[in-house]
């Protein structure tokens, strides 16, 4: 099967110069059909990152960076539909195994070497493989890797693996100098100080502690592209420091956790500022208390139930999120592929919840209390610790009586792998597909004790068997009805308590424009961004 | 005091020294290993991905797969040849990653220490002269309010007249960026960004000099001696100087010596709210990352730092009291 001619199309229309109007049809991009040369876009950046490399490190803040520097074959609009970087078409085989990538012809590496399918190959088979769990996951399943020719890439799978493509952003498989990483140890080869990509932009300075430099490469093959002669991210640590430097134009743009969301309401109102939310669909950040089943009597879905309607879900997100996300329906965010449409908003029910604990057989004692338990809040700031607070109330409320215990992130992620805890907060990005970021969270093969795996050691038969239909369905309507009825299934269980499904605000200065235009936001090349 | 007692005196001390350097290693070793979590925990907490394999291999690339005794006889020994190790997060030499950072600490805790000193006495003697009269009480109420107010809230509240109102000065940072200057521009560039951190590092420290200076002169002025000087018709200047000042200067520099090396650890806040690239910043974000070297590193630089001023603190009693060096 060859993927539509509309693909191609687009393909030839980009070459043409011609790309804006067909690839998004967005009033935004008509604008600027004569685009603006020049300008240095300052941007903000929290934590600072400790190295520029993709793959050796994976944190948000050093993709932000990376996404700059480096790029992917494809990238992905806000519906997770594929589009051509790196690769300008690519097929896919009649039986759904062979992938065949077309790249684009004149590519180079900021030190002047063409980029080639071997590049590809390495760093899908060797650099991500070796060093990204999540990369090794899925291209485990690569039976041959071969490049026929400099600018084609054929990947054969074992079998079809629908979620496939979604693999080849820059946040998850960065196209690596072979000719630079290939036979060294990776993460600590000397080459790691200067990043060498292809992107738009080049590595320039970095001061540490202060800022972080990059500026236009001038062999970027795209003809006339970036538009910007650079990009400065500043590192403030100070949450209220960062909020001042925005509001008094010291910096024109900041993005993910830059601005806390309390602040974000006198940044919606201040003129020179747009704030927008859009541009996290790839990863679709979903946000829960996460128990651990092995304490009692968090094992019994009654009182999981009882606690997830004790909790005021709206009050959550206009209260603390100051409407920065939106409410969760189950384990999958609605922006993530295979979403159940159908699934209402959880029910915030206390006289329900009374009545299910009450069933449950967990009965209050003299002084009103069912039972107790330890909640370890999350170390990532104000907020988080704001939300802790509102759960203890809300528990309280249906006579669970909630400790709260601070710890910092190291601490943090040291408490979750060895499962020493009761409750606490949790959020995951999702990759555009339950298999690649949720079924994670609820299979019992995944019960690691590693965070981010199953580490509330929930554990369903019948959940394992839809995950792996899902997973293994070559058909996506086969696919969809296995999630759906997992969907149904876990809302059932309640084995998280969904809270939000997150967004976080990318603030920038009106004159700067195209800053959200794929569903990747804050990690697109910026090779069309303008300062007017 | 004779040259050769002078250096017995002095490689007495350095040798104290020493020992009070490897029992800090020691300590701060096994403190920062007690903390929960490591490097390999917070490196996979924050990839957001992984899976045991993962861990296992960071654990092993890091060294702490070895028992504890082994890392600490490691450490210790390399240190004892001038190698701090290297940050696996980083991958930096530890060394360099100080070297980075430091010359932004000394810059600011240096301007802020001279800064606090020099107006501290001078208002601290101007008080004392005019005893009783507005321009002392002036003085000593708003020594008070600085001693009184928290530092962040000071800094906070410098930005918000500088910056945000009067739009004068930058509020983080230490240069402009991309601006490419050199020499005196580039001095006066860093300067304008180091006026806000300074000011609020120092007028702490120059609220307590100026009260201690204002209590010791007025001490002082009660002597004997300061009645013989004014009785053999000494000018009153001469004797605010040489007889009043420079007794009463004493306590002032033991305080100072022992506050010169809290300035370095108190910057951290003042780093954090100024986005200042300096150690005390490079030490909570290792901190935060369980970056053992990194940290090791900065607290072996920081405790010698204390170490030679209190070292520069004794030696400076010498000049100023020349009774001590009968001693």
């Amino acid at each position: 099967m060859t993927y539509p001619t509309r693909r191609t199309l687009m393909t030839t229309a980009a070459l043409a110069g011609l790309a804006s109007q067909f690839v998004i049809p967005s009033p935004v991009r008509a604008q600027t059909a004569v685009p603006k040369r020049g300008g240095t876009l300052t941007s903000l950046l929290t934590p600072e990152p400790p190295v520029l490399i993709p793959g050796v490190n994976n944190q948000g803040p050093t993709l932000i960076v990376v996404s700059k520097i480096y790029q992917s074959l494809l990238e992905f609009s806000e519906k997770l539909e594929p589009k051509p970087l790196l690769a300008k078409s690519w097929e896919l085989s009649d039986d759904r195994k062979t992938y065949t990538f077309h790249l684009q012809d004149n590519v180079k590496f900021h030190d002047g070497t063409p980029m080639t399918a071997d590049d590809v190959i390495f760093s899908i088979m060797k650099f991500h493989f070796e060093l990204a769990p999540r990369a090794r996951g899925v291209f485990s399943k690569i039976k041959s890797a071969t490049a026929p020719d400099p600018h084609t890439v054929v990947l054969t799978l074992d079998a079809p693996f629908d979620p496939f493509l979604l693999m080849f952003d820059v946040t998850t498989v960065a196209i690596m100098p072979k000719h630079i990483y290939d036979g060294t140890d990776y993460r600590n080869n000397p080459a790691n100080q200067k990043p060498i990509g292809t992107g738009a932009f080049q590595f320039s300075e970095w001061q540490r502690g202060n800022f972080i430099a990059l500026k236009r490469f001038d062999q970027y093959w795209k003809p006339g592209q970036p538009y910007l002669d650079g990009i400065t991210y500043r590192i403030v640590p100070d949450s209220q420091s960062r909020a001042l430097a925005l509001q008094t134009g010291q910096v024109m743009m900041s993005a993910a956790n830059d601005i806390e969301p309390f602040d974000v309401p006198r940044f919606q109102t201040q003129p020179n500022l747009t704030v927008e939310t859009a541009g996290w669909e790839y990863f679709s950040p979903l946000m829960w208390i996460e128990l651990n089943h092995r304490v009692k009597p968090l094992d019994d879905a009654r009182v999981r139930q009882a606690m997830s309607m004790a909790l005021d879900r709206d009050f959550i997100l206009k209260r603390l999120w100051f409407n920065v996300g939106k409410l969760a329906t189950g384990p999958v965010a609605s922006t993530t592929k295979y979403y159940d449409p159908s699934l209402k908003p959880l029910p915030h029910d206390i006289k329900k919840a009374i009545a299910l604990l009450d069933e449950a057989g967990v009965k209050p004692d003299a002084n009103g209390v069912r039972f107790k338990i330890r909640h370890l809040t999350l170390p990532y700031g104000e907020i988080w610790a704001r939300l802790a607070e509102y759960f203890r109330a809300s528990m309280k409320q249906i006579g669970i009586e909630v400790t709260l215990e601070s710890t910092d992130t190291g601490g943090w992620a040291r408490r979750l792998s060895d499962w020493d805890y009761d409750t606490s907060v949790n959020f995951l990005y999702q990759y555009g597909d339950p298999t690649l970021g949720v079924e994670r969270t609820y299979v019992s093969t995944n019960i690691q004790k590693v965070v981010f795996t199953n580490t509330g050691g929930y554990v369903n038969p019948e959940v394992d068997k839809l995950f792996t239909d899902g997973r293994n369905g070559a058909d996506p309507a086969d696919r969809q009805k296995a999630f759906f009825a997992v969907q149904k299934l876990l809302v059932e269980q309640i084995p998280q308590i969904w809270l939000l499904e997150m967004a976080f605000p990318t603030i920038h200065d009106t004159k700067v424009k195209n800053v959200i235009t794929l569903g990747t936001g804050i990690h697109a090349p910026f090779d069309d961004v303008t300062i007017s | 005091m004779s040259p050769l007692r002078f250096l017995r005196f002095l490689l007495a001390r350095l040798a104290k020294m020493i020992v009070v350097v490897f029992a800090i290693i020691c300590v701060n070793f096994l403190l920062i290993h007690a903390a929960p979590g490591d490097p390999a925990s917070v490196i996979a907490g924050q990839s957001g991905a992984a899976d045991a394999k993962f861990v296992e291999q960071l654990r092993h690339e890091f060294g702490l797969d070895k028992p504890l005794s082994t890392q600490l006889w490691i450490y210790v020994s390399s240190v004892a040849e001038g190698d701090l190790g290297i940050s696996h997060r980083q991958q930096r030499t530890v060394l360099s990653l100080i070297m980075e950072r430091l010359p932004a600490t000394l810059l600011l805790t240096c301007v802020a220490f001279a800064f606090a000193l020099m107006v501290g006495i001078a208002l601290g003697a101007a008080a004392a002269q005019r005893v009783g009269t507005w321009a002392d009480s002036v003085i000593t109420v708003m020594a008070l309010a600085f001693y009184a107010t928290p530092i962040f809230w000071v800094g906070l509240m410098l930005v918000l007249v500088f910056s945000v109102w009067l739009g004068w000065l930058p509020s983080f940072g230490m240069n402009t960026v991309g601006a490419d200057l050199h020499g005196w521009a580039a001095m006066a560039d860093t300067a304008q960004y180091l006026v806000l951190p300074a000011l609020t590092l120092g007028l702490f420290y120059l609220a307590v000099y100026a009260r201690l200076t204002r209590s010791a002169m007025l001490d002082v002025a009660g002597e004997d001696y300061i009645k013989t000087a004014r009785a053999k018709g000494v000018p009153e200047g001469r004797i605010l100087r040489r007889h009043i000042l420079r007794n009463a200067l004493l306590p002032v520099v033991t305080l100072a010596g022992i506050q010169a090396g809290q300035l370095i650890g108190g910057s951290v806040l003042v780093e954090t709210v100024f986005a200042w690239p300096g150690i005390g910043r490079l030490a909570f974000d290792a901190l935060l990352a369980r970056d053992y070297q990194v940290l090791l590193g900065v607290f072996l630089t920081t405790s010698i730092l204390v170490l030679v001023f209190n070292l520069l603190t004794d030696l400076l009693y010498l000049v100023i009291d020349p009774r001590m060096q009968a001693q």
